[in-house]
């Protein structure tokens, strides 16, 4: 057991680690309470919420120009991406033990594939290779490392019978791979999903997706269309492993590159102008070299850049995730009652399963959308958005972990079962899913500047806005190094807590 | 039954891969900055594109992009050739494609104006000198690539106050387009905005604005902004004379229904020079090195 207090009389109370890293990063959020503003602006919220609420009440599907064509998209974009990703990812991860292809991925893993689409639209333009590219790459780099755990599992059992004399080959595809096949299909099937949610949210930057439609209808205050767009949305996933069958997915495959739009034709000079003038920092592009006054330019503009810019970034970045992160452990133990036989009939565990759908299906990206409309500029918005969505996604997990739960017929029921029987025995599990949330919580954080919370995702989107690209290369870097030492301090807690390692689909 | 769906899903794909196999003459691309209100941009720019293909005898396609950046880049990029550009975003277009023309502006863009509009709340009143009663206030900008919701409104508010906007201000945001700008102040989410002053009117004409939650304090000295500028290689691939075609069919734009896309009242011709003081402006607030 990993909660509890161990009561010596005499003594103080010893808590377990656990309790006392919980702690802990409750301290935190509140410390992080003070600098962050958390204040409501909107003078009449009540009124755009009443519209909000009627729009969602009358969904208009026959508002949107094209409406059809954006679901195509929504899914050619996430069909590709993913595909490609785990094609990518598969043969990443039978190289995975070497150190060059673990630290590779986990780079591109550390970049929002928001930031990512943002990058090829200066190289590729509006091209579907754009949207593909973006999905395909920080996916290819997660997938890989799915793969390689998953395959690294399987049971050494049935390697240790196999005769002497067969080979690497043939032991890989006639018994690590069947045995690890089921979970390698699962987690790409559900990498599918969450590739719907980006490929969605990608329209935000003008990719011809859902999310460019969602961005317009809001912006405009046409929610009824808005609530449509949603809608067909959340009736996509949901309805998603009746469309998405094995057998279908040759002919979406092959379907899918015809149905992409946008200008098709890539130059070579884009590309080659990008990597060899575009991202060069501003004081070296055609500068002498030799010249110290190059140098003395240049640490004044990494100066500038990083005291101006990124640390005020990071600061932001680092106290708006410590609030959603604490948020977030909140509302999932709050959350996961709601769909657990462990609390509630069929008839209320259905209702939890559409709230909890409806959260998490949700990008966060357009909830924090929606709440800033609604109260205008703050972190409030951000820390309520991520806080429902990553609740609802972890809420969900320990509401079906708590269902294998057995507990002994006369065991108390309600709060007094919540709190002494439940909530102690799904502990650890429950920190496991936030550690490993906490460096997702923190990618979607430093995007979240985009829609104008002051987050490093800010700086990136005014650099973007000015065509300044060698500043936009830098502060993305700096957000890839903050999402990786974020990674490594996470994983550093789960070992010393001995929290399970793998938590499959909970990965971002 | 299911085999049946799947081999009929297969015929289709083939067809489809015929006939996209036809070549096409190539095509004459445009886009406009995303500047106020985003829907039905396809319908707009639509009949403007089919417009123009009309006049120019060539197939000329309108493309949407969701940022004045995304305008720039595409210009850059050459996936548009054309484009209606802000006086900001123009000039950064220019600078970065060479032989690239500002050709037609509108009538009202020589002098164009922005609007600083408030809350009611604040008690601001209308004023012909520097509205000074804006510090310390919740303000917003349009678009960060904007000259009449960003470039300008920043210019003088620095001029003014002799402090960048974040000092200056308690809260600093930017709306995205001026449509959003009118919103976020009538609804009080910002109490100041700075607003093109084209689709303010526009926007109070069509009964958007109510006029006792948000009212105009301020009006800058008029500045050049909009205009058409276009990619100086066109005549090489559409023949000569094709730039000089691209302008005659603008400046004949006379319908109605096509000028309200913009809005403006007609085109007349644009130079380069023109902008001057707009690349001045943005050197001088360090938003062009």
């Amino acid at each position: 057991m990993t909660g509890g207090v161990e009561t010596i009389p005499g003594a103080r109370p010893r808590y377990s680690p656990s309790v006392r890293v919980s702690f802990v990063f409750v301290v935190i959020a509140v410390a992080c309470l003070f600098p962050a503003d958390l204040s409501v602006t909107t003078l009449d919220p009540w009124s755009e919420i009443r519209r909000m609420l009627l729009g969602v009440l009358t969904p208009d599907f026959f508002a949107v120009e094209a409406i059809g064509t954006a679901i195509l998209q929504t899914i050619a974009f996430a069909l590709l991406g993913v595909a490609l990703a785990a094609v990518t990812g598969f043969v990443l991860a039978q190289f995975f033990h070497l150190r060059a292809v673990r630290a590779a991925c986990a780079v591109v893993r550390a970049i929002h594939e928001l930031f990512w689409a943002l990058i090829f639209l200066q190289v590729l333009g509006l091209s579907p290779l754009t949207g593909v590219l973006a999905i395909a790459i920080p996916y290819a780099g997660i997938c890989a490392k799915v793969y390689a755990e998953t395959l690294e599992e399987a049971p050494a059992a049935a390697l240790n019978v196999l005769p002497a004399g067969v080979s690497t080959v043939s032991s890989f595809f006639y018994v690590r791979l069947p045995d690890a096949w089921v979970h390698i299909k699962n987690y790409t099937f559900y990498r599918f999903e969450c590739g719907l949610r980006s490929s969605a949210v990608l329209g935000f930057v003008g990719l011809p997706t859902l999310g460019y439609y969602l961005e317009t209808a809001f912006g405009e205050g046409n929610y009824s269309e808005a609530a449509a767009l949603l809608i067909i949305f959340y009736v996509l996933i949901a309805t998603l492993r009746f469309w998405m069958r094995p057998k279908l997915l040759g002919i979406y495959l092959l379907a899918a590159p015809f149905l992409l739009e946008g200008a098709s034709d890539i130059r070579f000079d884009n590309i080659r102008r990008f990597l060899t003038e575009d991202i060069v920092p501003a004081p070296l592009r055609g500068a002498d070299l030799l010249d110290v006054q190059t140098w003395v330019a240049l640490q004044d503009w990494l100066q500038m850049l990083l005291t101006d810019q990124a640390l005020p970034g990071i600061v932001a970045t680092v106290v708006l995730t410590q609030i959603a992160l604490v948020a977030t452990a909140f509302l999932a133990l709050a959350f996961f009652p709601l769909i657990s036989m462990q609390f509630f009939g069929r008839f209320g565990r259905t209702i939890g399963h559409v709230f909890l759908v409806v959260a998490r299906s949700t990008p966060e990206f357009i909830l924090v959308y929606v709440f800033l409309q609604l109260w205008g500029p703050s972190m409030l918005p951000a820390i309520v958005a991520l806080a429902l969505h990553n609740g609802a996604i972890i809420g969900h997990l320990l509401g079906r972990y708590s269902d294998e739960i057995r507990l002994r017929p006369d065991s108390a029921a309600g709060l007094n079962r919540y709190a002494f029987e439940i909530v102690p025995r799904l502990y650890g599990q429950f920190l496991a899913f936030l550690f490993y949330r906490w460096e997702i919580i923190m990618r979607e954080t430093a995007i979240l500047g985009v829609l104008g919370i002051a987050t490093l995702g800010f700086y990136i989107d005014s650099a973007i806005a000015d065509i300044r690209l060698d500043r936009v290369m830098l502060l993305i870097v700096v957000t890839a190094l903050l999402n990786l030492a974020i990674d490594a301090l996470s994983r550093g807690i789960r070992a010393r807590l001995r929290l399970s390692t793998r938590v499959e689909s909970c990965q971002g | 039954m299911k085999n049946g769906v799947i081999r009929r899903a297969w015929a289709g794909i083939l067809a489809g891969l015929l006939a996209t196999s036809t070549v096409a003459a190539e095509t004459f691309v445009f886009t406009a900055i995303p500047d106020q209100d985003e829907a039905r941009l396809m319908e707009r720019f639509g009949k403007v594109a089919a417009y123009l293909s009309e006049a120019l005898g060539v197939e000329t396609k309108y493309v949407p992009v969701k940022s004045y950046a995304a305008a720039v880049t595409a210009f850059r990029n050459d996936q548009v050739q054309l484009a209606w550009f802000g006086g900001l975003s123009g000039v950064r277009a220019r600078l970065l494609v060479d032989g690239s023309e500002a050709i037609a502006q509108g009538v009202e863009d020589p002098e164009f104006e922005t609007y600083f509009i408030a809350h009611a709340s604040t008690g601001l009143q209308p004023s012909d000198d520097f509205p000074a009663g804006i510090a310390g206030k919740v303000f917003t900008f349009g678009s960060k690539g904007s000259t009449s919701g960003r470039l300008m409104p920043e210019y003088h508010i620095r001029q003014h106050f002799g402090k960048s906007p974040d000092e200056v201000f308690s809260k600093v945001g930017f709306s995205g387009n001026h449509s959003k700008t009118i919103a976020l102040v009538q609804s009080g989410a910002y109490e100041v905005g700075a607003v093109n002053f084209k689709v303010w009117k526009r926007e109070l004409a069509e009964g958007k604005v109510d006029p006792s939650k948000v009212a105009v304090i301020w009006t800058t000295p008029p500045y050049p902004d909009y205009q058409w500028s276009i990619r100086g290689d066109v005549d090489a691939r559409w023949g000569k004379g094709f730039k000089d075609k691209v302008q005659a069919a603008l400046l004949n734009m006379r319908d109605p229904d096509l000028l309200a896309s913009f809005p403006r009242g007609g085109f007349i011709v644009a130079t380069n020079a023109d902008y001057q003081p707009i690349l001045d402006t943005a050197r001088a607030i360090k938003l062009i090195d």
